[in-house]
């Protein structure tokens, strides 16, 4: 690791006067440490925000704001969370490892970069890492990457998995920066690499996150399915994030969203707009697939992702539709 | 700052890139927690942190200012096992025994975990209180690899300490 210093802030306010002045946010350092030591992050100055008090889990009229600083487990754990918002907590929870979610936090976790091999191996081209590079993932081991939002600059994905499910539920980012505070929809949070694969998200120079909003609960059926090359402690292959509603034997309202897919947590209306108000069926959910799957592209190794999705999604889709008879 | 390690304060360490446990390891001669990977892949460095399971390896020490750790070197010794010690021993829950450290502090924060009625992935209503399985415990030591492949016995010493120890009871038909 290079040299730092490492500052504590008492507050936000502090907090941001260090980012201001070019410090690097450190939460449960989970990410951060990791990719320091690899010197793939080399801040010369960091500042804690772990006692900021932007920890607190509060109701926020019929929704829930879920401060930057709450832990990975303490929102799993949160009975709101579980009762109204469970495919928050389910995604959280199919995520990394017990130890990990005790000091990864709701701020850190949205921010987490990519498991690209290339991106991790500091002797290998990569643009998102040293722009201008080239993209060893292109013509190389590609297995985990994208098949939708590529460019020719960048392939990666956004490993994470909270973030799939906080696409689907409608949730925003909420920062504070130097010129005040903004409220980001979580599906304009995360950018596609474009030209510029080196930014992965929308943050400001000097913006702090201080939560994330969930709206009112929906009241549906939540599924968060992930699909991995083991049981457990791996990052998704795919993973569908589902919430949905039926009535009188049809789909009466349905969000997806999609993880390790995309370049970002990718979510497209037109794939809802072509389940809602039809009875479920296996064609259905493969029109749906259709829709979904329409612009994806494989780069040799991940070509199986296009397929693992369609697959995913029809096995969400039968479990979310079979299982909600409630109001049907 | 400082920070109290089994029960002892410690003045944290000047270097801004000591991760805890180079400092527990280095520093302090705590060498109970292990270091396997050193990247948050395989839990050897577990320790406890009020209370709480981490993996020292990603977390920096100065981060530490007023938490009270705990490793294995707390949870017993040689003549004076605790509970779960015991049952690894009396189930070979482990071959060489480099993980074994950090499996035991990772179950003994599973326990109050689970009394806090906190879910896991394989929890099958995750609005309810957890219904202990050997699915659950899988899952929820999941964060701890054994390259000596002692799982099995690992969850057999588990089972043994959460029958013997209550509060809660394993569900032996969901178990089956
Ligand atoms: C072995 C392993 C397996 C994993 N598996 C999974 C998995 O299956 N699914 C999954 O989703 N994740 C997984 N993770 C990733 C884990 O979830 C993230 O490391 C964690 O969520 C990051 O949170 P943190 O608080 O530790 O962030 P940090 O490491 O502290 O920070 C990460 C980044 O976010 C920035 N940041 C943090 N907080 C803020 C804020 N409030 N405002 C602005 N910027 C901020 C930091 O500056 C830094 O750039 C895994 C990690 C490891 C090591
Ligand atoms: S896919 Fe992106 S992160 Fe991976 S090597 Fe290419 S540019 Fe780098
Ligand atoms: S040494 Fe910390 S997780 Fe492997
Ligand atoms: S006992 Fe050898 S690694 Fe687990």
């Amino acid at each position: 690791m290079k040299a730092f210093t490492l500052d504590h802030a008492a507050d936000a306010q502090d907090a941001l006067d260090a980012l201001g002045a070019g410090a690097t946010a450190i939460a449960g350092g989970t990410n951060l440490v990791d990719l320091m030591k690899l010197q793939i992050a080399a801040p010369d100055r960091l500042v804690s925000i772990r006692r900021t008090g932007l920890d607190q889990i509060a109701p926020d009229g019929e929704g829930l704001r879920i401060g930057a600083l709450v832990t990975n487990a303490d929102c799993a754990a949160d009975g709101r969370v579980r009762r109204d918002w469970p495919l928050l907590a389910q995604a959280i929870l199919a995520g990394a490892s017990p130890q990990l979610r005790n000091r990864a936090t709701t701020g850190g976790n949205l921010c987490q970069r990519t498991r690209c091999g290339y991106f991790y191996d500091t002797t290998q081209a990569c643009n998102k890492r040293a722009p201008g590079t080239g993209c060893g993932a292109l013509g190389g081991f590609n297995r985990i990457h994208a098949v939708l939002g590529t460019s020719d600059a960048c392939i990666a994905t956004y490993p994470g998995d909270m973030a799939v499910a906080l696409l689907a539920l409608d949730a925003e980012v909420l920062t504070q920066g130097p010129d005040g505070e903004r409220t980001i929809p979580v599906g304009q949070f995360h950018r596609q690499p474009g030209d510029d694969p080196s930014r992965d998200n929308t943050l400001l120079p000097g913006e702090l996150i201080t939560g994330v909003r969930l709206p009112a609960p929906s009241g549906g059926m939540q599924i968060y399915r992930k699909v991995r090359d083991r049981a457990s402690y791996a990052f998704a292959l795919v993973s569908v994030a589902a919430d949905l509603a039926m009535e009188d034997g049809r789909i009466a309202r349905c969000a997806l969203a999609f993880g390790s897919l995309g370049t970002v947590p990718w979510r497209d209306r037109a794939v809802e707009q072509a389940l809602v108000g039809e009875t479920p069926s296996p064609a259905l959910f493969d029109k749906a697939a259709d829709v979904l799957l329409r612009d994806a592209r494989g780069f040799g190794e991940n070509d199986f992702k296009i397929v693992l999705a369609r697959r995913a999604l029809a096995a969400t889709l039968a479990e979310a539709t079979l299982s909600n008879p409630a109001k049907g | 700052m400082h920070a109290r390690v089994n029960g002892t304060e410690h003045p944290l360490p000047h270097d801004s890139r000591r991760t805890l446990l180079d400092w527990l390891r280095e520093d302090l001669g705590l060498t109970g927690t292990k270091k396997g990977c050193d990247h948050g892949q395989c839990g050897a460095c577990t320790v406890l942190v009020d209370g709480r399971r981490i993996n020292s390896c990603l977390s920096l020490a100065q981060l530490h200012d007023g938490d009270a750790i705990e490793t294995i070197e707390a949870i017993g010794s040689a003549d004076a096992l605790a509970p779960l010690q015991r049952a690894f021993v009396a189930h070979d829950g482990f071959q060489c025994g480099y993980c074994t450290p950090g499996q035991i502090c990772s179950a003994t924060a599973l326990m109050s975990e689970l009394a806090e009625g906190w879910a896991s992935a394989v929890t099958e209503d995750i609005a309810a209180a957890p219904v202990v399985t050997r699915a659950e415990l899988q899952e929820r030591m999941s964060g701890n690899l054994c390259r000596c492949g002692a799982y099995s016995n690992i969850i057999a010493a588990l089972e043994e300490v959460i029958a013997a120890e209550g509060p809660l009871r394993i569900d032996a038909e969901a178990s089956a």
